[in-house]
């Protein structure tokens, strides 16, 4: 019901909305809360477990009840928190956890069963058969339990993510952080002033008290105007600081979409990552219900709730309100209600003390001990000394005190302090450093205490970071004492609701401490409590009361919950913001990639690099026809492939060759200018870290190429032995690899290929197997390599990137006249097992120099990284599994990589288990399939035939152990 | 988390790459004896308290650093580049 | 005979304006990456003073002069840009052509520093990254090179092969950053 003349809302501006399909209006400004509210809506949701008809609780992001799903179709979003959730023209809410409908809840017979469902429910009942709990148990609950749900489509909204900075941030623009924010921002410090809501202000938009001489909203705009005018100040509104992190690192989560009705492409939602050298926590306070037997009907919320309906949106919650505290507090929302000319049935105040007042009866020393209503509160039943009463009301308001919202001080493991004056937690000091609180999250909760903290929190800020306070007069305000009795549950029969979320009550606490679960994160764990998405925002200190009060402790000796991040949900969508489709990790493209592109070839993922699987020619329908074609063509005549990939790192100065001694295991001491030599890298626990080549350019000059797998890790190991093991050697290390597009020539033909394009032929004997040298390519200066990675005479040709397309074009276009011409990553592999040559396959962290048959590597004449631990006697036993070649010879001709090997007879058993398949390939030259694996004692077992078994494929077969090298084992073609 | 390199600054934690204790930087000679080995790259204490540990600034100068740290507070005590503390 | 034609890694992708922020392709010319052996450093500044007229940069900082950019690329690292640094400076550093490895752009505009901040994990206030100031980051997850050219302008080194993300990731923040208005 909508008072008039309340609220900061214009009447002129009406917004339509849906909530279950019905048509509803409201005002600019309204929360779906608030517009329902409006329009007498009452029920807004069922409850977790019970499915019991809910209202809010709340008026604020701690709502535990009214939660509903927005929008609908692939883009709905779920659990929204109706006190949150602004209305806009064309807002469609629906209600959740019911069905078929939110008024007729069939799954509300759960709640008949409640005598059954009590705290450890599930863990004793569906206990036995285990295997029943995933397939039948579960699902059944989760049906009849829960939120509500995604819709199971991708999700088509964008969120963004950003990162911020600044001398000072101020966490909540109520009375404290607006004026913490004000001192800061005047004393010209970079201040973020975040605060959740839509509008700014705080609890001053919700009370009638004065703030200097004028009313404390005002007071708010004004402030709110001089911020927005400072350059230095970022006002961040609906932004809720989810988290703070270590070195002053916070996570907030800006709401940027859900209020518009049409969001035109932009943002629903901002992730930033904020670090702040100083910052001020000005979260203000939650106000706690008191338990009760049926506490939870619709119509039931917190005083302080009222206050804000009325104050700020212009909404009475009832037309016969009563309101039930222990605390002057609660007073004031009577007054409020008055004043407004709404009709107050009662005041129970549960202290004998309590202050009269001449505009509403007050019950001193009463309780309200029961409520009853369909669908909604219609009468509540009090008891006092004098006996039980009825009264008639339609909204009862409900103060048990008030908690800090000191949320962000446990998230890094501090636990509050008990202040017995306010019974509440306050934060511990220094609990996240560089943090301090002010205001009511400090447990001041005066509108005065709150102005006089937060300018003195923004003082001290100012003197951490080096800056003069300016003078700022913090106004008058209310200053009134805070007087309260603690009352957490009414004694009596029935079921008080402690944890609305989570449907969790009085009785569950107790029924926890009588089964031992005495430690308040056991009863925590076992009844659920607290552990809904809103945390126990209203219900931990009533809770740990009431554990206290059955084990006969204390408060403070039966603990504290902590809070955990994110203050409030956030969607994973938002925390990962930027990181889906091609934002998820860089795409490395080589030069010839657009020209690859032009030829069909399929693209296949290397890391971070995208290479040409296979050039698909006209007529071929698989894979296999293009690569044993590309293989040939190799083989027979002249391929092209972009080799940029691998890691190429320049190393210069004059202990280059000591460095390549101490990283390689093998002698690089010897290697001449103009020569390329194999090496062999290994962790220092004697392991193959990685391989390559490395060739001499000038003197004191090196390139060494890594596979494009490792090229990082080796670069970063490079950069360790030089800074951390050796930074007395005078060596200098930068990655070249962008700087050159490099291509492979391969096959008989490849000489007479290069012949055709570099401005001068390759002479007779200058360039024997492993030579290198600068070359003249079409005018562009380049370097050639004579190495080989598919067994055939073969050149690395490398130019500077800016060339790479048009030489690619070029070679392929000369290789094709030829018989020849590109070839892609399914034939570059084909070649090396055919040649038995290693890559990551093989090299995979648990494999040895001696595993791969590359023993004699390890130069006996100098130390080097990982040669005191290859020399364990573990690493070197003769039954390790070791390289070898595999052939087929059973029934069937396929051997799969990551099969495993068997004796002959043995049973496929791990047991029994020989060795597995690292590589394989159908090898058109050989006409049959063909791998390299590793198996006990493998090299002492050529030609003995073995059981092959791919349990995962159900692929069978008997190989023959063979010599890893399949194809020109004496290397003829490739020196030739 | 953000770790403040001698060279760039403090920098956010995504920027480096964590190796483990600085004890990396102490190699044995090779003939240091298995003992000596067997501590150097495989025994790590596991302290709750301080602890020095090597980060490399991958995504920023490229220097190894030496980080003290306390595990416990996550407080950052000293940063260092790997190469003075080595030399 | 015929000729290898040059590409530019953002060849034919640029420009793009989204909002108040506008990405160019940078032409930088050759471009060396300079690291002066052990205690060669100050020889190495004197040598780049009469060379090229500049001196080593202090970490994070460039240094400009006729046509030249020196720009901090690292630890004990530096980029020539502009002009084919002085053979004389190979006795006292290691030189590597870097010319074609490295992606190039400016961004500039009002919204340049609301864009970045969506990529870079760093502090980019005016106050404390002024013009000329430089430094080693990653945009989104790429290893970038970051030179505050003036006020609003920016210039961006990515690995080449790493060109279309980097214009992927720039238009991406663009358009968030051009979402507030």
């Amino acid at each position: 019901m909508r008072i008039a003349g309340k609220g900061l809302l214009d009447r002129s501006k009406p917004v339509a909305f849906r909530f279950d399909g019905v048509r509803y209006e409201g005002l600019e400004g309204d929360t779906l809360a608030s517009a329902l509210l409006a329009n007498g809506v009452r029920l807004m949701g069922r409850s977790f477990k019970y499915h019991r008809p809910r209202g809010v609780l709340s008026a604020g992001s701690e709502e535990p009840n009214a939660l509903v799903t927005i929008g609908r179709g692939a883009d709905r979003i779920p659990n929204t928190r109706a006190t949150v959730q602004e209305i806009f023209s064309g807002l469609d809410a629906v209600s959740q956890n019911r069905w078929p409908s939110l008024a007729v809840d069939l799954l509300g017979l759960n709640d008949l069963a409640a005598p059954f469902l009590g705290a450890g429910f599930y863990y004793k009942t569906f206990m036995w058969p285990a295997a029943f709990w995933e397939k039948l148990y579960e699902p059944a609950i989760r049906r009849a339990a829960g939120l509500g749900a995604l819709s199971g489509q991708a999700d088509g909204d964008v969120y963004d993510r950003a990162y911020a900075f600044c001398d000072l941030l101020v966490i909540g623009a109520g009375p404290a952080g607006l004026m913490a924010a004000l001192v800061a921002g005047r004393a010209g410090a970079d201040v973020i002033l975040a605060d959740e809501d839509a509008r700014m202000g705080g609890r001053l938009l919700s009370e009638t008290g004065a703030v200097g001489e004028e009313a404390g909203v005002s007071w708010a705009g004004e402030v709110l105007a001089e911020l927005e005018s400072l350059p230095n100040v970022r006002l961040m509104r609906r932004t809720t600081v989810v988290g703070p992190y270590d070195q002053g690192t916070f996570g907030a989560l800006e709401r940027l979409g859900h209020h518009l009705p049409h969001r035109g492409g932009g943002p629903l939602e901002c992730f930033w990552r904020i670090v702040a050298r100083r910052s001020i926590l000005a979260a203000g306070a939650l106000e706690r219900p008191i338990a009760f037997r049926d506490n939870d009907r619709p119509g039931i919320m917190t005083a302080g709730a009222v206050r804000s309906y009325l104050n700020r949106w212009g909404v009475s919650p009832g037309r016969a309100v009563t309101v039930f505290g222990n605390n002057d507090d609660a007073h004031r929302t009577a007054r409020d209600l008055v004043d407004a000319g709404v009709h107050v049935a009662g005041l129970i105040d549960s202290r004998h003390d309590a202050p009269q007042s001449d505009l509403f009866p007050v019950y001193r020393g009463a309780q309200v001990c029961g409520s009853a209503g369909r669908r909604g509160l219609e009468n509540i039943t009090i008891r006092s000394i004098a006996g039980e009463d009825r009264l008639q009301t339609d909204c009862l308001a409900v103060s048990g005190g008030w908690n800090p919202s000191l949320h962000l001080t446990c998230h890094m493991n501090t636990r509050p302090h008990w202040r017995e004056d306010i019974a509440a937690f306050v934060p511990a000091p220094g609990a996240v450093p560089g943090l301090s609180a002010a205001g009511a999250c400090n447990g001041t909760f005066s509108t005065a205490g709150c102005l006089r903290e937060g300018a003195a929190a923004a003082r001290a800020a100012l003197e951490d970071l080096g800056r003069t306070a300016p003078p700022v007069v913090v106004p008058e305000a209310e200053d009134d004492p805070y007087r309260i009795t603690p009352l957490w549950a009414v004694a009596g029969r029935g079921r008080a609701w402690l944890d609305f979320q989570n449907d969790v009550t009085v009785k569950d606490v107790k029924q926890a401490a009588a089964e031992n679960f005495r430690s308040v994160e056991h009863m925590k764990r076992y009844t659920t409590q607290g552990m809904a998405t809103d945390q126990g925002k209203s219900s931990n200190v009533a809770a740990l009361a009431v554990l206290a009060d059955v084990t006969g402790r204390s408060i403070p000796e039966t603990g504290a919950t902590g809070f955990r991040p994110p203050y409030s949900p956030v969607a994973i969508a938002a925390l990962g913001a930027g990181g889906s489709g091609k934002g998820f990790a860089p795409e490395r493209q080589t030069t010839s990639h657009a020209a690859s592109l032009d030829r069909g070839a399929p693209m296949i993922e290397a890391g971070l690099w995208y290479r040409p699987s296979f050039f698909p020619a006209p007529g071929e329908k698989t894979w296999r026809q293009s690569c044993d074609r590309e293989v040939r063509m190799v083989r027979e005549a002249v391929g092209i492939c972009d080799v940029s990939t691998l890691g190429k790192i320049d190393i210069q100065g004059p202990d280059a060759a000591r460095l390549l001694d101490f990283v390689y295991t093998n002698g690089f001491g010897s290697l001449q200018v103009g020569r390329v030599r194999y090496g062999l890298m290994l962790r220092e626990d004697g392991y193959v870290m990685d391989d390559g080549t490395t060739a001499r350019l000038a003197d004191q000059q090196y390139l060494m190429t890594t596979t494009t797998a490792a090229a990082g890790d080796v670069m970063r190991h490079l950069e360790f032995v030089t800074q951390g093991l050796h930074p007395d050697w005078d060596v200098r290390l930068i990655s070249v690899t962008e700087q050159w597009a490099q291509f492979a020539v391969a096959g008989p033909w490849a000489r007479a290929l290069l012949n055709g394009l570099l401005d001068a032929p390759l002479a007779d004997g200058d360039w024997p197997f492993m030579a290198c040298g600068e070359v003249s390519v079409m005018g562009v200066a380049g370097r050639l390599f004579r190495i080989s990675f598919s067994g055939e005479h073969a050149y690395e040709l490398a130019v500077p990137a800016r060339y790479g397309e048009a030489l690619f074009r070029e070679l392929v276009a000369r290789a094709e006249g030829l018989g020849g011409g590109p070839y892609g990553m399914e034939a570059l592999n084909v070649l090396r097992i055919e040649k038995g040559l290693i890559t990551h396959a093989e090299i995979d962290g648990r494999t040895t120099a001696f595993d791969l048959g590359l023993g004699r590597m390890l130069s006996s004449k100098k130390d080097f990284i990982g040669k005191t631990l290859a020399q364990r006697p573990g690493l070197l036993a003769a039954d390790r599994q070791r390289l070898v070649g595999l052939k087929p010879v059973g029934a069937v001709k396929l051997i799969t990589a990551g099969a495993h090997l068997f004796a002959a007879e043995a049973e496929p058993l791990r047991a029994n288990d020989q060795g597995w398949v690292s590589s394989t390939a159908f090898s058109p030259t050989l006409g049959h399939q063909i791998a390299l694996g590793f198996l006990s004692r493998g090299p002492e077992r050529l030609g003995e035939v073995v059981k092959m078994v791919d349990h995962l494929r159900g692929v069978e077969t008997l190989c023959e152990v063979v010599a890893p090298v399949f194809f020109d084992p004496e290397g003829g073609r490739a020196r030739g | 988390m953000r770790i403040s390199c001698p060279l760039c600054g403090p920098r956010d934690r995504r920027e480096f790459y964590y190796r483990g204790a600085a004890v990396a930087l102490q190699r044995p000679a090779a003939d240091a004896g298995e003992d000596a080995w067997q501590a150097y790259v495989f025994l790590r204490d596991n302290p709750a308290g301080v602890t020095r540990d090597l980060w490399y600034h991958a995504q920023g100068c490229g220097a190894w650093l030496v980080v003290t740290r306390d595990t416990a507070s996550h407080e950052i005590l000293a940063t260092e580049l790997a190469a003075e503390v080595a030399s | 005979m015929a000729e290898l034609t040059a590409k530019s890694p953002c060849a034919g992708r640029l420009p793009l304006t989204i909002g108040a922020a506008t990405v160019t392709e940078e032409t930088l010319g050759p471009m060396t990456s300079i690291a002066p052996y052990r205690g060669r450093q100050a020889d190495l500044a004197a040598a780049l003073a009469a060379a090229h007229g500049l001196g080593w940069p202090q970490p994070n900082r460039s240094l400009t002069g006729a046509g030249v950019r020196l720009i901090w690329f690292g630890r004990d690292q530096a980029l020539l840009t502009g002009a084919v640094a002085d053979p004389a400076l190979e006795d006292m550093a290691a030189l590597a052509d870097q010319s074609d490895a490295w992606a190039a752009v400016r961004l500039q505009g009002e919204a340049a520093e609301a864009v970045l901040a969506r990529l870079v994990p760093v502090d980019l206030r005016r106050a404390v990254f002024a013009p000329g100031a430089t430094l080693r980051s990653q945009l989104g997850h790429m290893p970038a090179s970051l030179t505050r050219l003036d006020d609003h302008g920016f210039l961006i080194l990515v690995y080449r092969s790493m060109a279309g993300t980097l214009l992927h990731d720039l238009k991406t923040a663009m358009e968030a950053a051009a979402a507030r208005g």
